[in-house]
C-alpha cells in the first residue's frame, strides 16, 4: 500500500488534501451555520464556466476560474446584503448561463473533453506542484486570518445585529468570508471535481454541527472531519481506481449519517 | 444637576417611502428609567435601533453623552434584544453567550479571570446554575435573562432593553425590576426599556415615553397615565383592567 505514495501524483493529492480539507472545514462552519449553501453552489457552478474557457484558451483553468468566482462571491453578498427583492429567479438563470457556456467552451474543443471529464468529477491527477504551493500559501493565509477574524465571523454569524452593535464593521467581513471561501472553493475543484465541490464545503462542517456542543467544537471537529475523510478518500481512488471526488464525498455521506445516527440515539436517552 | 444621558434631536426615520418615527424630540437624564410605551408597529423597536447606531435617521440625531452611537466604544451600551429574533440554532452554552458582552466579539478561549466575571453576574442575575447549559436549552424567560446578563457584563452606562418582560412570569419579574433597581442606582446606569406592561411602567420607571410614530406623550409617569394620552396612542381606551386600574389610581 505504501508504494502509492513513491508517486510524486499521489504524494502531491494526499499533501492537498490536507490542505483543501481543512479550507473545506474552516469555511464550511460558516457556511453551514448562516445557511449560505447557495453560496457553494454557485461559485461551483459560475467555476465551472470559468475552467471550461480555461481548457478552450489553453490557459491553467484555476487562474481563470479564480477571478470569476471572487467576482460573483462578491456580487452575491451585495444582493443578499442591499437588496430585498426576491432574486432567486435571477440568481438561478444566470448560473444557469454559466454552465451552458462551460459546456459550450468544452465542445468547442473535443481535444480536451477527458480533461474536462477530470474536472467534473475530480481527479488527484491534475494536483501539480503549483497547485499544492498555492494551496499551503492559502492555507497559511487562512489560519493567519483565522486568529483574528474567528471571532468576529462566529459573532456575526450568531447575531449580524450584536455584532454591529459592539462595533464589528459586519459587511467588510462579510464580503470578506465570502471571496476567501470562493478561493476555497476552486482550489478544491480539481481534487473533489465540481459536481461535488459544494458537498464538500458543506458535509463535514454540517456532521460536526450535530455532534458539537459550542462552535469553536464544530469549527475543530469539521476540520478534522474534512482533513481526515478527503484522505481516506484520496487513498481509496487510488486503491480502486474510483473519481477522487466520488469517493470522498461518499465516505463524508456515510460519516454524517453515522453522527446523525448517533445524535438521535443519545437524544433519546 | 444631572447630566443629560441621552438626547434625541427632530429624528425622523423612514423606510422606503413609509415614516416609522417622525420628528422626535427629547432627552434622558443620566440614571433615569425611561419606559417606552406605545401600539404594536408604533417605531419602539426602531427608537432603540436609532438609539445604537443601527439605523440612519433620514432626518436629525441621537447624542449619548454628547457624542454619536458610532462614536462610542462598545462598553457603553448594554442591549437586551426582542428575544424571538435569535437563533436558537446556533451551538453555544450560556457562559459564551455571557462571554460576548464582555469582549465584544465570540471569544475561543476563556480565562480564569472572563469566567470569574461570567459566574458572578449569572449569580446576581439568579442563573449560575445555568452556565454551562447549551442555549437552546433555555426556557424564553431563562434566555432573557441571560441576555440581560449578558448586556450588564460590561457594566453599561446606558441600558437598553426591547420588551425583557416578555415571557418573564409575574413571581420573576418581582426580582427583575430589583435586579434593574439595583444597576440604576448602584452602578449608576440609564435604563430605556420598551414594555408593554403599564402597571410595571407606572411603578418603576422615571419617564414615560408614549410613542405612536411620534411622541404623544413624554414625562413623568403621572403626567403620562391619562385616559386622553392613552387614547391617543392606542386609538381607543378597550377593556384592559390593568390600564383602568392604573388611570383609577393615578387620578
Ligand atoms: N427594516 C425594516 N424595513 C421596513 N420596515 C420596517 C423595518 N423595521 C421595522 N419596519 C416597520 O416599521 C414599523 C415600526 O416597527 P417597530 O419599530 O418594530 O415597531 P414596534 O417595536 O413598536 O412594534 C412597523 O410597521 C414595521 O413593519
Ligand atoms: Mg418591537
Amino acid at each position: 500500500m505504501f508504494d502509492i505514495l513513491q508517486h510524486n501524483f499521489a504524494l502531491n493529492a494526499l499533501l492537498a488534501g490536507v490542505v483543501v480539507g481543512f479550507l473545506g472545514g474552516f469555511y464550511g462552519s460558516f457556511v453551514v451555520q448562516r445557511r449560505m449553501s447557495f453560496l457553494g453552489d454557485g461559485l461551483a457552478h459560475v467555476a465551472f464556466g470559468g475552467v471550461a474557457l480555461g481548457l478552450l484558451l489553453q490557459f491553467e483553468p484555476f487562474w481563470v476560474a479564480v477571478p470569476f468566482t471572487i467576482l460573483v462571491a462578491i456580487a452575491l453578498t451585495y444582493l443578499k446584503e442591499r437588496t430585498t427583492l426576491e432574486i432567486d429567479t435571477a440568481i438561478g438563470i444566470f448560473f444557469a448561463v454559466s454552465v451552458a457556456l462551460g459546456v459550450l467552451f468544452i465542445s468547442l474543443n473535443k481535444k480536451y473533453i477527458s480533461d474536462a471529464f477530470s474536472y467534473l468529477f475530480g481527479s488527484i491527477l491534475l494536483v501539480s506542484k503549483e497547485d499544492l504551493l498555492f494551496s499551503f500559501a492559502f492555507g497559511t493565509l487562512t489560519i493567519i486570518l483565522a486568529t483574528f477574524y474567528w471571532k468576529r465571523w462566529t459573532y456575526s454569524s450568531f447575531d449580524m445585529e450584536l455584532a454591529k452593535v459592539d462595533k464589528i464593521n459586519v459587511s467588510f467581513d462579510n464580503y470578506l468570508l465570502s471571496i476567501l471561501t470562493a478561493l476555497s472553493i476552486v482550489l478544491s475543484v480539481k481534487l473533489v471535481g465540481i459536481f461535488l465541490v459544494a458537498s464538500y464545503l458543506v458535509i463535514p462542517s454540517a456532521t460536526a454541527k450535530l455532534i458539537s456542543k459550542t462552535f469553536s467544537q464544530m469549527t475543530i471537529l469539521g476540520i478534522v472531519l474534512g482533513i481526515v475523510s478527503s484522505e481516506i478518500g484520496i487513498l481509496f481512488s487510488i486503491l480502486l481506481d474510483l473519481p477522487t471526488g466520488a469517493a470522498i464525498i461518499l465516505l463524508q455521506s456515510i460519516i454524517f449519517l453515522v453522527a446523525l445516527f448517533l445524535q438521535k440515539f443519545t437524544n433519546k436517552q | 444637576m444631572m447630566e443629560v444621558c441621552i438626547r434625541i434631536n427632530n429624528l425622523t426615520v423612514e423606510f422606503g417611502k413609509y415614516t416609522v418615527l417622525k420628528n422626535i424630540n427629547l432627552s434622558i437624564n443620566d440614571q433615569e428609567f425611561l419606559a417606552i410605551i406605545g401600539p404594536n408597529g408604533g417605531g419602539k423597536t426602531t427608537l432603540i435601533k436609532a438609539i445604537l447606531g443601527l439605523i440612519e435617521p433620514k432626518e436629525g440625531n441621537v447624542l449619548i453623552f454628547g457624542k454619536k452611537p458610532t462614536e462610542l466604544t462598545f462598553k457603553d451600551i448594554g442591549y437586551v434584544p426582542q428575544i424571538k429574533t435569535l437563533d436558537r440554532n446556533f451551538p453555544a452554552k450560556v457562559y459564551e453567550l455571557v462571554a460576548t458582552g464582555l469582549t465584544g466579539n465570540w471569544n475561543f478561549r476563556y480565562t480564569k479571570e472572563m469566567r470569574r466575571e461570567v459566574r458572578e453576574v449569572l449569580a446576581f442575575c439568579g442563573m449560575e446554575h445555568l452556565e454551562h447549559r447549551p442555549i437552546n436549552k433555555l426556557s424564553g424567560g431563562e434566555l432573557q435573562r441571560v441576555f440581560l446578563a449578558r448586556s450588564i457584563i460590561r457594566r453599561p452606562r446606558v441600558l437598553l432593553l426591547d420588551e425583557p418582560a416578555t415571557g418573564i412570569d409575574t413571581v420573576a419579574e418581582t426580582d427583575f425590576s430589583l435586579l434593574l433597581e439595583t444597576l440604576q442606582y448602584q452602578n449608576q446606569t440609564t435604563i430605556v426599556m420598551v414594555t408593554h406592561d403599564w402597571e410595571y411602567a407606572f411603578h418603576h420607571s422615571t419617564s414615560v415615553l408614549l410613542l405612536n410614530k411620534s411622541v404623544v406623550a413624554f414625562g413623568s409617569p403621572k403626567e403620562v397615565f391619562s385616559e386622553e394620552n392613552i387614547q391617543k396612542t392606542f386609538g381607543h381606551f378597550g377593556h384592559d383592567h390593568k390600564m383602568e386600574f392604573i388611570i383609577k389610581k393615578n387620578v
